[in-house]
């Protein structure tokens, strides 16, 4: 009744062949990505590209320097608030794995990781765009810090996690004090883990564009107030590509 | 003399029971500070912790309290009203709803068995070596690429090659559209639930293969008789997880959906999901019920969101804790 082991052994190498097509099927879109970008970009990428300004529309010629200058703006600002609260949040996850608080505010970080970008956006519209009477770096970068939040929170609770409990132990048994031991001993020794996490939660935010749209806006000028429209590369890379001109 | 010594002895030991008592105090004074410290950052870790709920909560409140008055206008029938007309008032959220899960199914089904084959190639065939470190590492790089990214090279080259595919089989050639952008959305989502997929896939106990392969199953047979229904609630978990980042994908789906609201009529017509009428009419919206329609069509995206990674992220924890 069994089909013949030949059959068999020839049903398995399709499969396994028909895999490895797939999975190289789906690098293809990847790779073609990284080569038009590389190289319709690479021949316009000099000095005076990364230092000047955008020329009005219409005209050719012009730079990022305001779009380069903003991201980084609103990426420091935005790090700087997530960051150590994204931290401390771990560290008080993994202190407390089975606290009633612990369990909510894991549901929450959960939840938060999951809110499409936009929803972010139209948040911060409300919270700070509305009331301070117009558009700005500043609530742009709240809405990047909100969106890196759960990445730095969960990338630490699970470094923090797999520290050996003995490490934990032999400080308190020194007589060290509770905020010695977090500070001094458990996020030194997983501080690769966090790193890690963090540089993935900017990596994330550098390339985000839709809370931004309704909150830093986009300006065509050079500006380092954050209470102003401040201009960002995907946000710039969005406008330029829908607009009907071809620069 | 020895009066002298005596006294001297006496003085010695009262100095050094003053030292002893200011180091005592210097001590104590030390292991207060301590304890006010352990105190205060305890403190402030709860703080942190209650803060980051109150943030969730006051993000629903914010879209809630917004979106009452598109609640209060349209009512319940916002949900399957066909028209969007915010000129004459009318606000129908049922062609975003339908492009919504229209791209995102499409995508899900296209990317499907891309991201089932990378997973099983590395999970099973290939765990090891450096080819399937290169395969995984450039899986990962697929998901780091800003949305951005993806619209541009999806308005640049894809819309071209689908523009001569419609003409090819015969619609209307408009190029951008529901189709285009669920292409662009299944190469987007494949990391997801290929790497959950992997992991899944190297947590089968290998007593189970070892034992199948001793009664002569072939490779694909281990597959689809132990690994398969060994894994299923895990992959299908992946494939939700990838699904609630197809529905609030925002930029690249914007930038080649073609932004039309009415109803799409098939794969190939230009729609709106309601992401991406958010991102083109929010800063446009001129009176309170058009905004507050919008951000209600925001709710429900967050709304849709929520339910599906709830169910995938518990699927999850059950399958790792089992």
């Amino acid at each position: 009744m069994e089909a013949p082991i030949k059959f068999r052994i020839g049903k398995s190498k399709i499969y396994q062949a028909l895999a490895i097509v797939l999975a190289i099927g789906c690098v293809v879109p990847l790779i073609a990505i990284l080569l038009y970008i590389i190289k319709s970009g690479a021949s316009k990428i000099n000095w005076h590209f990364l230092t000047s300004i955008p020329k009005p529309v219409g005209e050719s010629g012009g730079g990022i320097a305001n779009a380069l200058l903003g991201s980084m703006i609103v990426i420091f600002i935005s790090s700087i608030i997530a960051i150590p609260i994204g931290i401390l949040c771990g560290v008080f996850l993994s202190e407390n794995r089975k606290s009633k608080l612990a369990y909510y505010t894991r549901l929450s970080v959960d939840v938060l990781q999951g809110v499409p970008s936009i929803v972010v956006g139209i948040v911060a519209y409300f919270w700070l765009v509305k009331p301070f009477g117009g558009f700005s770096a500043l609530s742009g970068s709240i809405a990047l810090a909100i969106m890196m939040l759960p990445i730095v929170i969960r990338s630490t609770e699970e470094t923090l996690k797999l520290l050996p409990n003995s490490i934990r132990e032999a400080a308190f048994a020194l007589g060290m004090p509770f905020h010695r031991v977090i500070l001094k001993v458990i996020i030194p020794c997983g501080i690769n883990g966090i790193l890690s996490g963090v540089m993935l939660s900017v990596a994330r935010i550098a390339g985000e564009t839709a809370p931004l749209l309704f909150t830093a806006f986009g300006n065509p000028y050079i500006a380092t107030d954050i209470t102003k429209p401040m201009q960002t590369l995907p946000l710039l890379i969005f406008n330029y590509a829908t607009s009907p001109y071809n620069d | 003399m020895s009066q002298i010594s005596a006294l001297r002895s006496v003085t010695l030991k009262r100095l050094d029971f003053t030292r002893q008592k200011a180091e005592e105090t210097v001590r104590i004074k030390r292991s207060y500070r301590h304890i006010w410290g352990e105190k205060a950052f305890r403190k402030t870790l709860i703080i942190i912790a209650i803060a980051i709920i109150t943030l969730l909560i006051a993000l629903v409140v914010t879209l809630v309290v917004q979106s009452i008055p598109s609640i209060k206008h349209v009512g319940i029938s916002f949900i399957w009203t066909k028209v969007w007309n915010p000129v004459k008032d009318i606000y129908g959220g049922l062609p975003f709803l339908i492009g919504t899960l229209l791209s995102s199914f499409l995508a899900l089904i296209i990317s499907i068995p891309f991201s089932f084959a990378v997973a099983i190639i590395l999970g099973e065939y290939y765990p090891k070596g450096w080819m399937s470190n290169l395969l995984k590492n450039t899986v990962e790089l697929i998901a780091a690429v800003p949305s951005v990214i993806y619209g541009f090279w999806g308005l640049a080259v894809l819309v071209p090659l689908v523009r001569a595919f419609e003409t090819k089989i015969g619609v209307a050639p408009i190029g951008v559209g529901i189709f285009t952008a669920s292409l662009i959305l299944a190469v987007m989502v494949i990391p997801y639930s290929a790497s959950l997929g992997r992991s899944m896939i190297q947590m089968v106990p290998a007593d189970l293969k070892e034992a199948a392969y001793s009664l002569g199953a072939t490779r694909w047979e281990v597959i689809r008789t132990v690994v398969f229904p060994y894994v299923k609630s895990g992959l299908f978990a992946g494939v939700l997880l990838s699904l609630g980042r197809a529905i609030g994908e925002t930029m690249a789906v914007t930038m080649v959906i073609g932004n039309t609201n009415i109803l799409p009529r098939g794969i190939f017509s230009p729609g709106n999901t309601m992401a991406s009428v958010i991102a083109n009419e929010f800063t446009e919206a001129d009176h309170p019920v058009y905004l507050s329609a919008l951000i209600e069509l925001g709710l429900l995206l967050f709304v849709v969101t929520l339910i599906i990674n709830v169910i995938g992220k518990s699927i999850i924890k059950k399958f790792t804790q089992e």
